[in-house]
């Protein structure tokens, strides 16, 4: 059983590969991008030292270049909150704070952020009392497979940080980096006002 | 994604020793990583220049400088920008995430890659990618692709919002490379695609863009940007305007329209300006104006309706830009 399967994963890996991706990508990104990309470890070049600070514990890593920051947090921190989408700063699963800021770390490499603040939904709850936008994703139902909702609320905190969270449409506006297959939409730009409003009281 | 050194740059004269030498900048990394990874860029060495002294905003009376490190978060934010130049946060908001704002750098703004889907798709033809392979849009999917500039090789459309506006306003790049300084004006950074659609911009081997000048003309202020988009954001521009104008009693004193989503490169409506000179700040100038965008379109078999969407597209900024208090 297990070496019929392994067989079956085997030919499908060996068709994509031959049938060369254009089409197959865009149904299945990450299989084939992980079929075809050598893993960051083999052929390293160069490893780099970087050290930064994630949810408060400080972390000195050496990565290769090629590492993002966000396969730095899943593979090498083992904080797999945060969420690989498209892996092409299309989707906005992978949002994470860095320096305060909502960005992408799926685009981000670690070498390029050595010495920086990163926050990710691992560290936005206060011990077990949840952050108010935390609650109020659950409250309004602001999701249904959760595979967004990392980052939504990432994106979220920033929007919020950034004081474009007046209304539903500026919520929607500036939240349209994330996108959610779900249609979870009408209860995140609530979840997001409601918490922008408890922010401002 | 291929293996590559990695160098991270603590001055200028560093950073264009090494991309004198063969590397290629990385400032925010939101287009060369991407392209990295799927392998349709592949240096052999990389120069981070995040650490350089080019994240700046300086505003005197004459014009905005902006440094080429500085976000496209940061100046759509700045007050002396939004006062000035507000055609500029009008364009920047309108493009990418605010995620990708937040590390997106003006400077790589300009330098991104086209989004002709075929550039990335490493079995596809492709001349922009392998000179000499063919291209698979002309023949092909290329309803997103350019009616204006394109040759038998490319016809791929410049993606970057902002540089429609910048072509628009006459804004300035300064430009340090291994042989000393230079200024330029945007527009002549962008080469048409002809025979050579590999050959993007023209740039020399270690140039680095320091700054962008954009002057503090009359026209700035009543100055709009109208993106028409599949969907309302998060989207590349289908066609887009940049209308600025300088209106004295009533009437055009001067015009700066450019557009974007239907040329090789950010395309400047001379004509359509030249139309407008005069003429009362109306609804019917401006159709008669826009009438003239149209000349010398070249529309492929799946984008014909850009040639329809552009002078609509030039009237409603045009009412916009007029509006503006
Ligand atoms: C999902 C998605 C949607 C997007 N939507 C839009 C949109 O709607 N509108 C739009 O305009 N853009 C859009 N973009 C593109 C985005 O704006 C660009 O990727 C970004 O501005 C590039 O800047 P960067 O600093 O990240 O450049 P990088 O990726 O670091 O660099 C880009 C290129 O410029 C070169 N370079 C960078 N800085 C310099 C310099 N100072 N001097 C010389 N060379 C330099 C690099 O070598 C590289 O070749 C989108 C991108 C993504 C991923
Ligand atoms: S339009 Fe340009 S980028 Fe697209 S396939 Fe043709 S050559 Fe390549
Ligand atoms: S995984 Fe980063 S934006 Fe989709
Ligand atoms: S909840 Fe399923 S993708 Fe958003």
């Amino acid at each position: 059983m297990a070496d019929a399967l392994s067989e079956i994963s085997l030919t499908r890996r060996t068709v994509l590969q031959v049938s060369g991706g254009a089409a197959a990508l865009a149904v299945l990104p990450e299989v084939v991008g992980s079929a075809y990309a050598q893993a960051p470890t083999e052929g390293a070049r160069d490893a780099v030292e970087v050290s930064f600070t994630v949810n408060g514990t400080a972390t000195d890593l050496r990565v290769d270049p090629r590492l993002s920051v966000l396969d730095m947090l899943r593979e090498r921190l083992s904080l797999t909150g945060t969420k690989k989408g498209c892996n092409q700063g299309a989707c906005g699963a992978c949002t994470v704070l860095i320096d305060g800021k909502r960005v992408n770390a799926c685009l981000a490499l670690a070498v390029m952020y050595d010495g920086a603040t990163i926050t990710t939904i691992e560290g936005v709850a206060d011990g077990e009392t949840l952050h108010p936008l935390q609650a109020a994703f659950i409250e309004h139902d602001a999701f249904q497979c959760g595979y967004c909702t990392s980052g939504q609320i990432m994106s979220g905190l920033g929007c919020i940080r950034e004081g474009h969270a007046s209304s539903a449409e500026e919520i929607s506006y500036w939240m349209s980096g994330n996108i959610c297959r779900c249609g979870a939409y009408p209860g995140i730009v609530a979840a997001v006002a409601q918490a922008a409003k408890e922010d401002r009281t | 994604m291929r293996p590559f050194e990695f160098q991270r740059a603590t001055s200028e004269s560093e950073a264009i020793a090494a991309a004198a030498a063969g590397a290629r900048y990385l400032a925010g990394g939101t287009t060369l990583v991407d392209l990295m990874r799927e392998e349709v860029e592949t240096p052999e060495k990389v120069v981070d220049i995040n650490r350089l002294p080019l994240n700046y905003i300086r505003a005197t009376d004459e014009a905005i400088v902006i440094g080429a490190l500085a976000r496209m978060s940061e100046v759509a934010a700045n007050q002396d920008v939004r006062r000035l130049q507000p055609l500029i946060p009008e364009t920047l908001t309108e493009g990418a995430s605010p995620q990708l704002r937040n590390v997106a750098s003006i400077g790589g703004n300009l330098l991104q890659r086209v989004r002709c889907p075929y550039f990335r798709m490493l079995d596809a033809a492709c001349n922009k990618r392998v000179p000499g392979s063919g291209c698979s849009a002309i023949g092909g999917l290329n309803a997103g692709h350019a009616i204006l500039g394109t040759s038998e090789h490319c016809a791929a459309t410049h993606p970057s919002d902002l540089a429609v506006s910048l072509v628009a306003l006459d804004a300035t790049l300064l430009l340090k490379g291994p042989r000393g300084e230079r200024a330029i004006p945007v527009t002549d950074l962008f080469r048409l695609p002809e025979a050579t659609p590999h050959l993007e911009h023209t740039l020399e081997p270690g140039e680095l863009i320091a700054e962008i000048r954009i002057p503090n003309g009359p026209y700035a202020r009543k100055a709009r940007y109208l993106k028409v988009r599949d969907r309302s954001s998060y989207e590349f521009a289908l066609v887009s305007a940049a209308a600025a104008l300088h209106i004295e009693d009533g009437l055009v004193k001067e015009a700066r329209i450019a557009a974007g989503g239907v040329g090789t490169r950010p395309w400047r409506m001379n004509a359509v300006e030249a139309a407008l000179l005069g003429k009362p700040a109306s609804r019917i100038s401006y159709e008669a104006a826009a009438a003239v965008s149209t000349e010398g379109t070249r529309p492929l078999s799946g984008n014909g309706y850009k040639v329809k969407l552009l002078p609509a597209t030039i009237v409603r900024a045009l009412e916009m830009a007029g509006e503006v208090a």
